[in-house]
């Protein structure tokens, strides 16, 4: 039933996939319980270094499951999932922290700050865990909060920002650790449409930068900005395109 | 693994501080257990101290001998004959009875007028025997002279030896030592000043037991006689050499057996055996009651705990989710317990011994001008061994209590823990 690309939709450097930043190979996850949910059925997937892709499908297509996979958030029943070439199955709790630590970047819909802490603190908390010292940690979140154009914010707390705000503040702080891949869940789901825009020109800044960037959305508009559109249905990849427009619109 | 480092700590007192209810609530449980064991513990000890104290103007293990009337006709004599004690029948029972170990005759004259110049007054006189400071615990400072001694004894020597109060009242601030007083127009030389009842309202004087035999016609007669006594833990042990005592008394003094109220006998030891054994059962009691508001306090500790692993669950999804090992969370969880417990836990300590004192203070107030009268509540303390180890199993509880749900928070997938609300 999978649906393989179609011959010219891929994209060139997939042909040889292998050296990519993910690779999935006949990837499936079951949520177990009463009625087991087979979610992501033999998901074929590969994405190179600066890809700026995004997923896209209806509610319950299997588009957070496989965010949560790529993000070591959570595991999956059987397949093989290859980040950086590095096979990534039954890791310990302290494992998989440290690729996370390392890798990947995280952007929820909820924004996912700490709530007692100000901007400044939530930016640097990951560099916290790789035990950045503090004055390095602060200044260094300070300088991610210029980049998103927060910084006369940093000593505000979470409850007194806007979401777009929240957003960027968590931007980055998926930035501050300098990850390989940022994943983006629903980065938008909870904003209007202008601080849309403004989420999704960072984002593009930050894949610009060079950084792997996989956005989960249901928003057309959101998708048409990035490069490469993947859309998920009942947990099988329906299509997997580049996006020609987005390219010629970052191009410019 | 940084489990120690300043940065953690400064973070755990970040959620401390921001959860102020939480954090004040753990810490009164481990406050409150701490603090009612000590002021529980203290006053049993205080209880204890105040009671023994009243034990004090005697040695714990001295035995009071004293001849009384007969009230049976005996191997031919008749009954009501008064009895009276011989030099003799004293070293009888000294050789009889290997637990004596110090003992002395005392001749007691109550109200005889003591002089010195134009200052007089009315003292006990006792006539007694070297072994007597020992006995009742009279105390002569380096400085205040000696007690009647050997010499004193065998040579019917005229000295005296006085207490504060006599010296208080006759020699209004005069060195005694040296001075002659009038004692019943006898010279006596002061030899020694006695200090340990100097708060008694009494003033004693005591004579060698020989010379007051020779003044007041006693020779070869003693009025009672005091020992002490050795070897013997049980009241049951003290019971049966109380007996062994009378019979072998009244055998020498030619009394019916069966006469027991001819001869008085008071064993110290029987008592304060006794009374130390209600004390040590009563201690234990508080020890359990103690122990049982400890253990509420590691209950509410285990339960906030629960409780606030539980509420942080998404604030720990969010932490793993941006690289904070299960580790990193699980020690953070342990070091805020520990730090929790062991501040709060200190501050109970420190209030438990202030109310401890406050009461000693209030009750020391209660009992009057310093302590003639009985006491009941002394010193109350409390065993810091007792303290600290109630503190540790306080902390170990903290950490206990917080290591199991927090094992479980921390094992549970990010996602899911941001899921939580």
């Amino acid at each position: 039933m999978r649906q393989l690309p179609v011959e010219g939709q891929l994209p060139f450097y997939l042909s040889k996939s292998i050296g990519g930043m993910i690779l999935l190979e006949k990837l499936n996850k079951t949520y177990p319980g009463v009625q087991p949910l087979h979610v992501l059925k033999d998901i074929d997937l590969s994405i190179s270094q600066g890809e700026y892709v995004a997923i896209m499908g209806a509610s319950g297509s299997g588009k957070s499951t496989l965010l949560n996979v790529l993000g070591i958030l959570d595991d999956y029943d059987t397949g093989r999932y290859l980040l950086d070439g590095k096979l990534i199955a039954g890791l310990s709790e302290k494992k998989a922290a440290i690729y996370r630590n390392k890798m990947i970047g995280f952007v929820f819909q909820s924004f996912n700050l700490i709530s007692f802490k100000n901007a400044m603190e939530n930016v640097a908390l990951p560099l916290f865990y790789k035990g950045v010292a503090r004055k390095k940690r602060n200044q260094l979140a300070l300088e991610y909060l210029e980049k998103v154009g927060l910084r006369d914010w940093w000593h505000h707390y979470p409850n007194e920002l806007s979401g777009g705000q929240k957003q960027r503040i968590a931007i980055a702080r998926a930035l501050i650790s300098q990850p390989r891949i940022i994943l983006a869940d629903e980065p938008t789901g909870a904003l209007d449409s202008r601080t849309t825009d403004e989420v999704i020109q960072l984002l593009s800044q930050v894949n610009a930068e060079g950084i792997t960037t996989i956005v989960v959305t249901h928003e057309r508009s959101v998708a048409e900005q990035t490069k490469r559109i993947i859309h998920l249905k009942d947990g099988y990849i329906e299509s997997d395109n580049i996006n020609i427009p987005s390219l010629t619109a970052c191009s410019k | 693994m940084k489990f120690f480092e300043f940065d953690t700590i400064r973070e755990i007192f970040s959620t401390m501080r921001q959860s102020k209810l939480r954090t004040f609530l753990t810490g009164f449980s481990v406050a409150w257990g701490i603090f009612m064991l000590i002021v529980l513990l203290g006053s049993g000890k205080g209880l204890q101290n105040g009671v023994s104290s009243n034990f004090s103007n005697y040695a714990v293990n001295m035995v009071n001998v004293w001849p009384r009337r007969t009230n049976m006709p005996y191997k031919g004599f008749k009954a009501y004959r008064r009895l009276r004690f011989k030099d003799q029948d004293m070293e009888m029972l000294k050789n009889h009875f290997p637990q004596i170990d110090k003992a002395s005759g005392i001749i007691s004259l109550y109200g005889s007028t003591v002089s010195y110049g134009k200052e007089y007054g009315n003292y006990g006189i006792n006539g007694v025997m070297p072994d007597y400071k020992d006995i009742r615990m009279l105390s002569i400072e380096a400085g205040n002279g000696r007690f009647i001694n050997n010499i004193d004894m065998s040579e019917e020597r005229k000295v005296v030896v006085i207490n504060q109060r006599v010296a208080d009242n006759l020699f209004r601030g005069e060195e005694p030592l040296g001075k002659y007083v009038q004692i019943g127009g006898i010279a006596f030389m002061v030899v020694g000043l006695e200090t340990k009842t100097s708060n008694d309202e009494n003033g004693y004087c005591y004579i060698p037991h020989s010379t007051a035999q020779t003044i007041y016609n006693r020779r070869g007669y003693t009025d009672e006689f005091y020992f002490t006594v050795t070897g013997m833990d049980s009241p049951e042990a003290n019971e049966a050499f109380t007996l062994a005592l009378r019979k072998t008394l009244a055998r020498s003094l030619i009394v019916h057996p069966d006469d027991t109220a001819a001869i008085g006998v008071w064993n110290m030891a029987e008592n304060y055996v006794q009374t130390m054994r209600i004390f040590s059962t009563i201690q234990l009691f508080v020890f359990i009651i103690g122990l049982c508001t400890l253990v509420a306090g590691i209950v509410g500790v285990g339960n906030i705990m629960v409780i606030t692993v539980k509420e942080r669950t998404r604030e720990f999804g969010i932490k793993k989710a941006i690289g904070a090992s299960p580790s990193n969370i699980l020690n953070s969880i342990l070091i805020e317990s520990v730090i929790i417990t062991g501040i709060f836990g200190y501050v109970g300590m420190v209030l438990g011994i202030g109310t401890l004192e406050l009461l000693n203070l209030i009750m020391e107030n209660a009992t009057g001008t310093g302590g003639d009268g009985p006491k009941v509540f002394l010193n109350p303390s409390v065993d810091l061994n007792i303290v600290l180890v109630a503190t540790g199993i306080l902390i170990a509880s903290g950490l206990l209590a917080g290591y199991f749900p927090a094992r479980k928070a921390v094992n549970i997938k990010p996602v899911e823990a941001m899921r939580a609300e």
